[in-house]
């Protein structure tokens, strides 16, 4: 069975960092995998069947885990003792409210346009861009981690959680074009 | 029975025996049967030299008939003659009545959310008449190999829903075989081109079959195939072109709608030929019979016929696009488009989906063969015959996964396109003092409301210790496993009670109908299921000691010490012993009491596999 006291960048035999180098990741996952998938079990005992899947679970679930820069943002937080489910809080800059405000606007009038497709396309490269800048930002708050640091990296990740909202009503307004096909 | 021989410490095994193992395309139209010989994979012909087994059974009193002959009464005995029956599978008998009018099955009334078709050799579950399929192809494989089948690899649509995979097991555990893998359509194709071409990177793949359309993006690297993300439509095939043609035909030819079920019959035999010939020449000619014995004579044009069918074509590009979407990939960047299914050989197929992807589809692979060719390469390691093999394929699951919550909305609690296999777990609580009892509703679908999801099935929690209202937390957990198939376990935390899960499927059947049916299919019940029940126990005890046995051969002596390795031998020198037992209970009691003995050293050998891998070049970083 895998060692499940580590974290999933030990698991990886990577730094613990907010800067991931993703070929070494996907090699890295696929070393493992290699090693624990249940195929590699297909004729072993029921009980190394379990630990396979145990195992290959585990690592399944780091890899999504520290391939998004969402996801993997809000996992170094909570090896820092951050954890944002417990927190109500939403993010005080007003600039960034209206601007999602606005988004959302455009994406409502996508929905009546001429081409429909091109325009929630757009939308979405625009709202890639944006997450790309955070990252971006993020990953200087987590080089030299202080408290304030932090503070800034959990409003940072509440803005990308707005952000990654709004793709996904944007991908939800897509299926609805598709299936109106 | 001769005795085990088991292997000194520090000596190899057994000599290595080929395990005869076999990849099986369950298919709408038709279906194949491949095997790996002498390293090759190849389809296995009847003895006709047919390769490809039609998925058609028909029933009479007298018996049950499969395949090509089963074809030939299509159109004579249509009620009797059961088509496209995996179209069919794993759906409620509310949904196989929606799938058309057109269908010409007559459903048996009755309880039980499995419809029942009624035929003249009895009701049968579309189940049943997939395992007679597979019944068919097993025992061709059988002959041709000349041997018994250790385990076949069967393949599903990738987007196959829980239920579907769950039926077609079930297929398989009523045809008498052990599923080693249920493998993704795509992903065996892929596996088909990837061994031959050896080529890294990125491939999309195009599956329309006769009754579903599979889109699959999966990265290629050093044996590892990683599906990025797949789409489709699970009623959206090739056999919608035909009936698109004879729509057109009818009202060209004044056929009625409400001709009978033998018409209708010809009306898409004779579209699906119309459309075969389209592949190769510019115009088709078509003679029609007509109800009342006279000859209606007309002509397709591939204009026309392209006309027919490009809304049909697009309606598999807005998957397409979904799916390059999920993968984070643009159409740039994916390097080969792989064709596969009968009704990519339709020019404008081709020519849509080669615009849509920007490049020249591969086609140099049989469509209707490369899924099974794939599969049966993947029967073949996972039978243990290639254990140097470095492929592995790593899946995801097709469907976003969710609970019902309040307000008959969806939480999901597993999106779609995870990898597999996936947990993910969720704490409930009781909203009733003393509350022992809660029911669970597990949907799969990508909508927010329960109505527009697909229903899997509904989970009763019970033996929750009593306490007052919010105390309890029950902690669910939803596993995914390989195959794709979901399973559920739920703990009480505070207690650590384990609550049991009574699992009501919605539209599969319950394990003890699967049993009822083995049974019946039995003919000396009782006597045949204790001898059944003997072979199988023995069975499973020879792989258990033959897995163990090899593994102590490689790291028994590194992995244990002396007092330990002794009190494993004992065991499984008991188990080896036991084989000998007529009474299959103390078979599996042995097993149990062996594995829960290694338990220690299994688990030390998988710690010592991953820091293998891991050690080769991070030593200093785990430090």
């Amino acid at each position: 069975m895998l060692d499940f006291s580590k974290n999933y960048f030990e698991l990886f035999g990577l730094p613990v960092g907010y800067v991931v180098d993703a070929t070494q990741l996907s090699e890295r996952y696929r070393e493992l995998q290699r090693v624990v998938h249940p195929d590699r079990f297909a004729s072993a005992t029921d009980q190394e069947r379990r630990l396979s899947m145990q195992g290959a679970t585990r690592i399944n679930e780091a890899y999504e885990t520290l391939k998004d820069p969402i996801r993997r943002a809000w996992y170094l937080l909570t090896l820092h003792g951050i954890s944002l489910d417990d927190q109500q809080q939403t993010t005080r800059d007003s600039a960034f409210l209206m601007e999602q405000l606005e988004l959302r606007e455009l994406l409502e009038q996508a929905r009546g346009a001429d081409d429909p497709y091109a325009e929630v396309e757009r939308l979405m490269s625009g709202i890639s861009k944006r997450i790309n800048t955070l990252v971006g930002q993020m990953a200087l708050h987590f080089e030299t981690p202080s408290p304030e640091r932090l503070e800034q990296a959990q409003e940072l990740l509440r803005k990308m959680q707005f952000l990654q909202k709004l793709r996904f009503d944007a991908e939800q307004l897509e299926a609805e074009l598709d299936e109106a096909l | 029975m001769a005795l085990l021989q088991l292997s000194e410490p520090g000596q190899s095994a057994a000599p290595h025996q080929h395990r005869l193992a076999a990849g099986i395309d369950l298919g709408t139209t038709n279906s194949l049967v491949a095997s790996v010989r002498s390293g090759r994979a190849e389809t296995l012909p009847d003895r006709q030299g047919r390769h490809l087994l039609p998925s058609v059974v028909r029933y009479t009193p007298q018996g049950v008939m499969v395949g090509h002959e089963a074809r030939e009464w299509a159109a004579l005995d249509p009620v009797n003659t059961v088509v496209s029956v995996k179209r069919l599978l794993g759906r409620g008998i509310d949904e196989v009545k929606t799938l058309g009018s057109r269908l010409p099955y007559e459903l048996a009334p009755g309880a039980g959310a499995v419809a029942r078709l009624r035929t003249a050799g009895g009701d049968v579950t579309p189940i049943e008449v997939s395992a007679e399929i597979l019944k068919g192809l097993a025992r061709r494989a059988e002959q041709t190999l000349g041997g018994d089948l250790q385990g076949v690899v069967i393949t599903v649509p990738a987007y196959f829903d829980d239920a579907q995979r769950q039926a077609t097991k079930d297929a398989a555990t009523l045809a008498g075989l052990k599923v080693l893998r249920l493998l993704n359509e795509p992903t065996a194709a892929a596996v088909a081109y990837g061994l031959d071409s050896g080529s890294d990177g990125v491939h999309a793949i195009y599956d329309l079959g006769g009754g579903t359309f599979d889109i699959s993006i999966l990265r290629l690297q050093r044996g590892v195939f990683e599906v990025l993300s797949t789409g489709g439509d699970s009623a959206l095939g090739g056999d919608d072109l035909d009936r698109a043609v004879a729509e057109w035909l009818m009202g060209q030819a004044g056929i009625a709608e409400d001709a009978d079920h033998a018409m209708l019959r010809r009306l898409m035999r004779d579209a699906c030929a119309a459309k075969e010939a389209l592949s190769e020449a510019d115009s088709a000619p078509i003679e029609l019979e007509l109800a009342d014995g006279s000859h209606w004579l007309g002509e397709l044009t591939r204009e026309r016929f392209n006309t027919l069918v490009d809304p049909l074509i697009r309606k598999t590009l807005a998957p397409c696009r979904r799916a390059l979407r999920d993968a984070g990939i643009t159409a740039a960047e994916v390097r080969d488009v792989v064709m596969v299914g009968g009704s990519t050989r339709v020019p404008r197929v081709r020519e849509l989906v080669g615009g849509f992807f920007e490049t020249e589809p591969l086609v140099s692979i049989d469509p209707d063969r490369v899924v099974a060719l794939g599969a049966a390469l993947q029967a073949d390691v996972l039978a243990g015959n290639k254990s140097d093999s470095d492929m592995l394929l790593l899946d995801v699951n097709p469907l976003s996964l969710g609970i019902e919550t309040m307000g008959g909305l969806v939480e999901k609690l597993i999106p779609r396109n995870t990898t597999i296999p996936v947990a993910r777990a969720q704490e409930f609580t009781t909203f009733k003092d003393g509350q022992t009892a809660m029911a669970l509703h597990v949907l799969q679908g990508e909508r927010e409301l329960v109505a527009d999801c697909r229903s899997l099935a509904r989970f009763e929690l019970r033996g929750i210790p009593p306490m007052v209202a919010g105390a309890a937390r029950i902690r669910v957990t939803f596993s995914v496993d390989a195959d794709g198939l979901l399973s559920v376990e739920a703990q009480e935390q505070s207690s650590g009670v384990r609550a049991s899960v009574e699992v009501k499927p919605s539209y599969g059947l319950g394990d003890d109908e699967i049993a009822g049916m083995l049974r019946d299919s039995i003919e000396h019940a009782e006597d045949d299921m204790q001898a059944r029940r003997l072979r199988e126990q023995q069975v499973e005890a020879r792989r258990v000691i033959e897995a163990l046995s090899a593994a102590l051969a490689e790291d028994g002596d590194a992995l244990l010490d002396a007092g330990e390795r002794a009190a494993i031998d004992s065991a499984l020198n008991d188990l080896v012993e036991l084989t000998r037992s007529p009474d299959h209970k103390r078979i599996r009691v042995g097993i149990e009491a062996l594995e829960k003995r290694c338990e220690f050293y299994v688990e030390r050998r998988m710690n010592a596999n991953v820091r293998k891998a891991m050690s080769v070049h991070t030593i200093e970083e785990f430090e």
